[in-house]
């Protein structure tokens, strides 16, 4: 396999010229091995789901839908996604042989996507909170929580996320730097062509023939790993188990079960919403991703007066809020042993295995 | 720079004796493959060593390619037909008398014995960037030599370019979209049929092709359909000198006139563009008026509206509206 294409330039010399097409095919080869790896694990070979190592804490007032993705954020993401489809499309297609004028659509689309890169990164400054989407310690460690989880270690405890995951984290900043990259040598590149903005003029900036390969090269390393993170992110928004996900992107919003599920509401606070300071059981997170625990939390959506109830009887009624259980060693004993199910069993921590007891008392 | 050398490239040479085998052959060689009729373009890029097939599949002993036959429709000529034979066909010369008179202004008489009407259709551009083989777009670079200020891009194109500003050298295919021509291709996938002008390719579209044939396929036929029968043609070829030379312009016109009007005309220039051009603004601008010196301006203004000449082909223009302006007025004088 070849990584560059270079040839001699008209003086002589050695010059890189682009990357080789097989990188694309690479690129193809790695999203798609990556996807079909990670379906035959979720499908096959993923341990049960994880504990919570007891990161969240109780919320009062949570509405039944919870906005995730505000209209100016979903408008941005659409259209970003169509610039880059069109993008990756213009591109790759003509070298596997469908071959169309693509080079003006794909100009124009490289527009369109730089400006609502621009767009996007003045509104995340001066209007959303910049450092959301930064990686912090705590991510770190959940990270490395949930990767010793899935290699099998049942019963790691993965602290609930903030708003965005890690993963959701890397992945943008994968993008971020692919797409930032692919714009400024993208838009070096529009001098060599006629657009709209002017005739072109590959001779403007006085850059030599070898900056220029540079200059396509990491343009095109740039397209080729966008189109692998981008056959990823494409499987995972289609996957059943994250379709909650995708129609937040799609409607805005995620439900409080998800939320409870999956969050935590001091590293994700929704307005309205009081976080409690007691302290949760691990498990008690997990067992709200069962059908039960969605039930009773749902019902208990405001319930926090109820939030000193035990945990037994939010289980078994659904009448308080799951998340808020006062006896959390009971319902951290429960977690452990069974899922969400088990909180309903109401067993003590006697019944639980001797670690995960430990664990849990050690949280308290 | 290149320098033709002596020797060439060894490959493998394949000569087969009917269409069936070449298609096998090229399919099996894919874009290693190279079709060789003449060998007036073919022996350019061996000798410059820039390009460097594996399998070279000569048509020499192809004879069912070559030769004018009559149909209901009109006239078939095989794409291996000499540009002499084309040019001295009588039925062609009565009929079609803008293909006989472009097929006649190509190179020289020795070039016209060799050459043949599909090679002449499928050549490569003349870009002597490109042709000296350096790494344009067309080459599979990330540059166009030809564009920069201060290259020498006389012979370039004024319109139609999308990073590379080559122009198609053909003298034939100008008088074959006026004509309505339609071109057989041949492949292992079976036979299309495309008109003329889309035959040839748009660098927007792919810039390393200068027609639309694919690795392994085949231009057999150029079908001339009846229509245009004995209409009025005219056909200018400029070129710097008046023989031997690629055409700066070439324009070709075939008109229908009826009671002193233009009732149907079909315009066609090249080297305007990196490929053989329509000019259909033009043809409505005449259509249905009487030919006339200014018509023929007027419509020569229409055909050069959006030129974007480069730093030293500006004199195109005028050209451009000049020969359009005078094939026009050629039907008034006929």
């Amino acid at each position: 396999m070849e990584l560059w294409r270079r040839a001699a330039n008209p003086w002589g010399q050695d010059v890189l010229i682009g990357i080789s097409w097989d990188l694309m095919w690479a690129a193809v080869f790695a999203g798609l091995a990556f996807t079909l790896a990670h379906a035959v694990w979720a499908k096959w070979l993923a341990p049960a789901a994880s504990t919570d190592a007891g990161g969240g804490s109780s919320v009062a007032g949570l509405p039944a839908q919870i906005l995730r993705h505000a209209l100016s954020e979903r408008v941005f993401h659409w259209v970003m996604s169509a610039a880059m489809l069109v993008l990756l499309i213009t591109a790759f297609a003509p070298v596997i042989g469908i071959q169309f004028a693509w080079v003006t659509i794909h100009w124009i689309a490289g527009l369109i996507l730089t400006a609502t890169i621009v767009y996007h990164i003045i509104h995340a400054v001066f209007w959303q909170d910049f450092w959301a989407m930064w990686v912090n310690k705590a991510d770190i460690e959940a990270g490395l929580a949930e990767l010793s989880h899935m290699v099998g270690r049942n019963g790691t405890e993965v602290p609930k996320a903030a708003k965005y995951p890690i993963d959701h984290k890397m992945f943008h900043h994968g993008a971020s730097v692919s797409g930032l990259t692919a714009i400024v040598t993208g838009i070096f590149m529009m001098l060599r062509i006629d657009t709209w903005l002017g005739a072109a003029n590959p001779y403007l900036l006085d850059i030599t023939d070898s900056t220029w390969g540079v200059v396509y090269v990491v343009h095109g390393i740039s397209g080729v790993a966008l189109f692998g993170l981008i056959i990823t992110h494409i499987y995972f928004a289609i996957r059943p188990d994250k379709w909650w996900i995708t129609k937040s992107m799609i409607y805005g919003f995620i439900g409080q079960d998800k939320y409870v599920e999956n969050f935590d509401p001091n590293r994700w606070a929704i307005p309205g919403a009081a976080p409690q300071e007691e302290r949760v059981p691990a498990g008690v997170g997990a067992s709200l991703g069962s059908d039960d625990a969605v039930v009773g939390s749902s019902d208990a959506a405001v319930g926090s007066g109820d939030v000193e109830s035990g945990s037994n009887d939010t289980a078994a009624g659904g009448g308080d809020l799951a998340v808020g259980g006062g006896d959390a060693t009971a319902s951290g004993g429960d977690a452990a042993a069974g899922g969400g199910g088990a909180a309903a069993t109401g067993e003590s921590p006697s019944d639980s295995d001797d670690g995960r007891a430990s664990e849990v008392e050690g949280l308290d | 720079m290149a320098v033709i050398r002596d020797m060439i490239p060894a490959f493998e040479l394949f000569q087969p004796t009917n269409v069936e085998d070449t298609i096998e052959l090229l399919d099996r060689y894919g874009e290693d493959g190279w079709v060789l009729s003449g060998g007036m373009d073919s022996f350019d890029w061996f000798k410059d060593r820039i390009k460097r097939p594996a399998a070279v599949v000569d048509l020499v002993n192809v004879d069912e390619l070559r030769g004018v036959r009559t149909t209901p429709d009109g006239v078939e000529i095989g794409a291996l037909t000499t540009l002499t034979n084309v040019a001295d066909h009588p039925e062609l010369t009565a009929d079609y008398s803008v293909l006989t008179d472009a097929a006649s202004h190509i190179a020289t008489p020795q070039i016209r014995n060799r050459g043949t009407l599909g090679g002449n259709l499928s050549q490569d551009t003349r870009c002597w960037y490109y042709r000296g083989g350096w790494p344009c777009y067309r080459a599979g670079g990330n540059t166009c030599y030809a564009s920069a200020p201060t290259a020498m891009n006389r012979e370039h194109c004024i319109s139609g370019s999308s990073r590379c500003v080559a122009v198609n050298p053909s003298d034939s295919a100008s008088a074959l979209i006026a004509l309505d021509a339609k071109f057989v291709i041949r492949g292992s996938r079976g036979e299309r049929v495309v008109d003329a002008q889309d035959y040839f390719m748009r660098p927007s579209v792919d810039i390393e092709r200068m027609t639309i044939l694919k690795p392994g396929e085949l231009l057999t036929t150029i079908r001339i359909p009846s229509t245009w029968a004995k209409a009025t043609f005219y056909y200018e070829k400029v070129e710097d000198r008046k023989s031997w030379d690629f055409a700066l312009m070439t324009i070709a016109s075939a008109i229908r006139m009826s009671g002193g009007v233009i009732q149907d005309v079909r315009l066609a220039v090249n080297g305007v563009a990196p490929f053989p051009v329509r000019l259909e603004k033009a043809e409505q601008v005449v259509r249905g008026r009487t030919p006339s010196d200014d018509l023929g301006m007027e419509a020569g203004t229409v055909a050069t509206e959006g030129a974007q000449p480069l730093r030293h082909n500006a004199y195109k223009i005028d050209l451009m509206r000049n020969l359009v302006r005078r094939a026009i007025r050629n039907s008034a004088e006929a």
